[in-house]
């Protein structure tokens, strides 16, 4: 066996432990079905955290309104969740580990086709998701961001999927290395906005309803759904300003023009626009909150179609799919 | 009734003036925006496929008509898409404005006053310590200022604020994409391109006449072309021969002999994809590729009546070329040529076409055509393609038209005399694009600035803390410490204010004092 078939094989096995991450990150969402309502009250309502509150009267008080972590999970549906993120995280080494051998087997960067910008853009959103989850408390994305990293590596492996091969001329730039890290990398943090907004829509329509019990409750709270969504972008869209701009000054390199409505330069400026009206809508009356998720999750379709739709269905210069 | 008369004219003026430059109307201009611009990706545009919207407007004459009218073959100048960005433009202005003018007076004013209640701010401490008021004043500001604070003393508490750069990166970053839009205007008024398909072996001099086509903005002068001129020495290629992305291009590079001004010295230069030439103020491109088969035309006569290469313009990927080869000097009548230039010749059920990229197996595939001579009357014609008008399909003896296929070295003998066709050989050409877009440094300089400008404005946290240390004791004074955070989705306040009561309680600052638990 040579290099790629290797990182053919990391690549199969991450389908497979995201497969798995997915299912039982739906057994701790079903776990959590007995959780009662007031368990959602509990967390939203503003508790005072007491720090230092030795029992000595001279000790100060600090008063924080700052939303806390979630209440705990119930045990059996925590250990269903802690082995998700296990078996998670050991997904994302593999697809590291694929996404490597496949640049050691091309010997170039690995971000030459379709196949191999979707393979690291979900190790992107892995990562993210994993320091997400062990870090801030949201283990709670582990469905929906493995439920979309298990259909996007699915597709790369089934669908987009190309053999290891040379670059054409027009990619010999170091503009195409900043270009494609920093559109995956924002790529990335999109769809990880997306789906917290996704969980947000869910979350404050059963608020409001009064409906939130069961795995609803386990949701972190809309207002800490929304402070993550909004940091995912926050970081997402200078970066994509950059991916983008980074892409025009390597088009007037290569084809003298740095503009010139490729439908891929005209859809990048579509999913600029919508995360532009995104974060105008945070900041908007009537806009704020569910109207403004939804502007995030129509973002990262966007995404999605310049990504997917675009190299397929559309001619146009960035036709690099291969297939 | 008074809310039922008719507004003045100022007095609508402003009320649309409000109306325009509101969030709202921005928001709703935003998304128009990223609408407008779909059709632009659905429907081909004459600027970058002209051939695919004359096919098209072919295929469906009448919905062809109707894009026509709405300007769909050319959204992004069309007016309606101009309005939407000239509006968003417009309502970014009467929006930015305003806040530099607030701004620059926050700029200059003092952190506000310290709350009557510091306990009710999302994040607060109270304490009791046994130093004088006066002491722990100092520490707080002492350690707000290290914290790079700005602070005010007034009274009995501290007032400190932070954070300035938000709203300064915030205003940045509106203010480059209006000065983005200058220097893409500026491009467009003054820039030009042009392209120009040179045969390995001839040269290009700059100059709007040798141009195959030539479009630039309204205020560029001719003036404004650098003088030079090169010669295409030599064109190499190569393609992926492997087994994965067979015929894939691997490598286009030109080189040339350039002479820039007149008179002054030759270089030899290469010219790569990525890698195009910089002269002045313009940059040469490589942008397209193909053959040019070197052919011979004897006439009737016995003459020569053309000898040289001859541009064909690939078809497909494979580079199946079609063209047209003129001798309109031939006599006793002119004669022309239409065929299939094939670099890799294959016949197969879907006719003859080339299976590769490269020239593997050269083949030219011709029918001749001859007429009366006529006399140059200046109508434009096309080099492409043969017009046929007052031309006859040569027939051969069996009455079908004579239609062969020669490898190089190989001759087409017309019958009875007419002439020959000797196919000599190929030759490779190249697109040439020269073009200047001198608006450019603005451009990519506004860029760079919005970027830096939008970070400023997403990563500065703006904040306010407010520390009051009450009563005139000098045993036990109660501590009150407040902490505002002015942007959504910042971090560390909870920090900050548990540092300041670690250093109220021993004037040193503990790391980590604070419960993990209120993370947010």
């Amino acid at each position: 066996m040579n290099v790629g078939a290797y990182s053919n094989l990391a690549m199969v096995t991450t389908w497979l432990f995201y497969l798995l991450a997915m299912a039982l990150f739906g057994v701790e969402w079903a776990m959590a079905r007995r959780v009662p309502a007031d368990a959602a009250e509990a967390e939203s309502a503003p508790v005072p955290a007491l720090v230092g509150a030795g029992g000595s009267p001279d000790a100060p008080v600090i008063r924080s309104r700052v939303d806390p972590l979630p209440a705990p999970a119930p045990e059996a549906s925590d250990r269903w969740g802690r082995m998700a993120l296990a078996l998670a995280g050991v997904g994302l080494l593999t697809n590291v580990v694929g996404v490597v051998l496949r640049g050691v087997a091309a010997d170039r960067f690995p971000w030459g086709n379709m196949y191999e910008f979707t393979i690291t853009t979900v190790a992107f959103i892995m990562a993210i998701f994993v320091v997400l989850a062990a870090r801030f408390g949201m283990r709670r994305l582990g469905l929906p961001v493995t439920l979309l990293v298990t259909v996007a590596t699915g597709l790369a492996v089934e669908v987009f999927y190309v053999a290891v091969a040379d670059l054409v001329p027009a990619l010999h730039s170091v503009w195409f290395v900043v270009h494609i890290v920093a559109a995956s990398f924002a790529g990335a943090l999109f769809n990880v906005a997306g789906a917290v907004s996704a969980l947000y829509l869910l979350r404050s329509r059963a608020d409001a309803r009064g409906t939130t019990r069961g795995w609803l409750a386990q949701l972190p709270t809309p207002r800490r759904l929304d402070l993550w969504a909004y940091r995912a972008t926050a970081i997402g869209f200078p970066l994509w300003t950059f991916a983008v701009a980074a892409g025009a000054v390597w088009a007037q390199y290569a084809w003298g023009r740095f503009w010139g409505w490729d439908p891929k330069e005209t859809f990048s400026l579509i999913t600029w626009v919508v995360f532009a009206a995104y974060l105008h809508a945070r900041l908007t009356a009537g806009w704020k909150g569910a109207r403004a998720a939804r502007i995030a999750v129509a973002g990262v379709a966007c995404f999605w179609f310049n990504f997917i739709g675009v190299n397929l269905l559309f001619s146009g210069l960035h036709s690099y799919a291969g297939i | 009734m008074s809310n039922t008369q008719p507004l003045s004219a100022p007095e609508l003026g402003r009320w649309a003036w409000v109306q325009l430059t509101s969030m709202r109307t921005a928001l709703v201009l935003l998304f128009l925006l990223a609408l407008a611009a779909v059709p632009g990706a659905m429907v081909p545009q004459r600027a970058n496929e002209p051939a695919e919207v004359l096919s098209f407007k072919e295929a469906n004459p009448r919905l062809g008509e109707v894009y026509e009218t709405l300007g769909l073959f050319h959204v992004y100048t069309s007016v309606w898409f101009s309005a939407v960005y000239l509006l968003l433009f417009i309502s970014l202005v009467g929006c930015i404005v305003p806040r530099i003018r607030v701004y620059l007076k926050a700029l200059r004013a003092e952190p506000p006053a310290t709350p009557a209640r510091l306990s009710r701010l999302p994040e607060s401490a109270s304490l009791t310590v046994a130093r004088p008021a006066a002491d722990v004043l100092d520490a707080a500001e002492a350690a707000l200022r290290r914290k790079r604070f700005r602070v005010v003393r007034r009274g009995d508490s501290v007032a400190a604020e932070r954070g300035y750069l938000r709203e300064a990166g915030n205003l940045l970053f509106h203010l480059s994409l209006l000065v983005l839009l200058i220097g893409v205007a500026w491009g467009q008024l003054f820039g030009y391109k042009g392209s120009s398909i040179v045969v390995v072996g001839q040269g290009f001099a700059n100059n709007v006449t040798q141009y195959d086509d030539f479009s630039a903005g309204g205020w560029f002068r001719q003036s404004a072309l650098p003088a030079f001129a090169l010669t295409l020495d030599k064109f190499d290629v190569r393609f992926e021969t492997g087994p994965v992305q067979t015929g894939a291009a691997r490598e286009f590079t030109a080189h040339v002999t350039l002479t820039g001004q007149p008179g002054a010295a030759e270089t030899k230069e290469t010219l790569e994809v990525n890698h195009p030439l910089r002269i002045g103020g313009s940059m040469v491109h490589l942008s397209a590729h193909g053959y040019a088969p070197v052919v011979m035309v004897t006439d009737g006569d016995g003459n020569v009546a053309f000898n040289g290469p001859v541009v064909f313009l690939p078809q497909d990927g494979n580079f199946t070329s079609t063209g047209a080869i003129k001798a309109p000097d031939a006599r006793p009548k002119a004669l022309g040529f239409e065929g299939f230039f094939l670099p890799t010749a294959t016949v197969d059920s879907s006719g003859p076409h080339s299976v590769f990229p490269d020239a593997l197996r050269p083949q030219l595939f011709v029918n001749a055509w001859s007429g009366e001579p006529r006399a140059e009357d200046g109508t434009p014609h096309s080099v492409y393609t043969l017009d046929t008008t007052g031309m006859t399909q040569i027939t051969g003896a069996d009455g079908n038209p004579v239609a062969t296929r020669l490898n190089p070295g190989e001759y087409l003998d017309l019958p009875d005399g007419q002439g020959r066709l000797t196919f000599v050989g190929y030759r490779r050409w190249a697109k040439l694009q020269v073009s200047s877009a001198p608006g450019l440094p603005l451009t990519v300089g506004s860029v760079g600035t919005a970027i830096l400008g939008l970070m400023a404005s997403m990563f500065v946290r703006p904040r306010r803390i407010w520390v009051r240390a009450g009563g005139t004791g000098t045993e036990q004074v109660a501590v009150e410490i407040g902490g505002l955070d002015r942007a959504e989705a910042r971090t560390g306040l909870d920090q900050d204010v548990a540092d300041l009561v670690a250093v109220m309680e021993d004037g040193s600052v503990h790391e980590g004092t604070h419960d993990e638990g209120t993370q947010r």
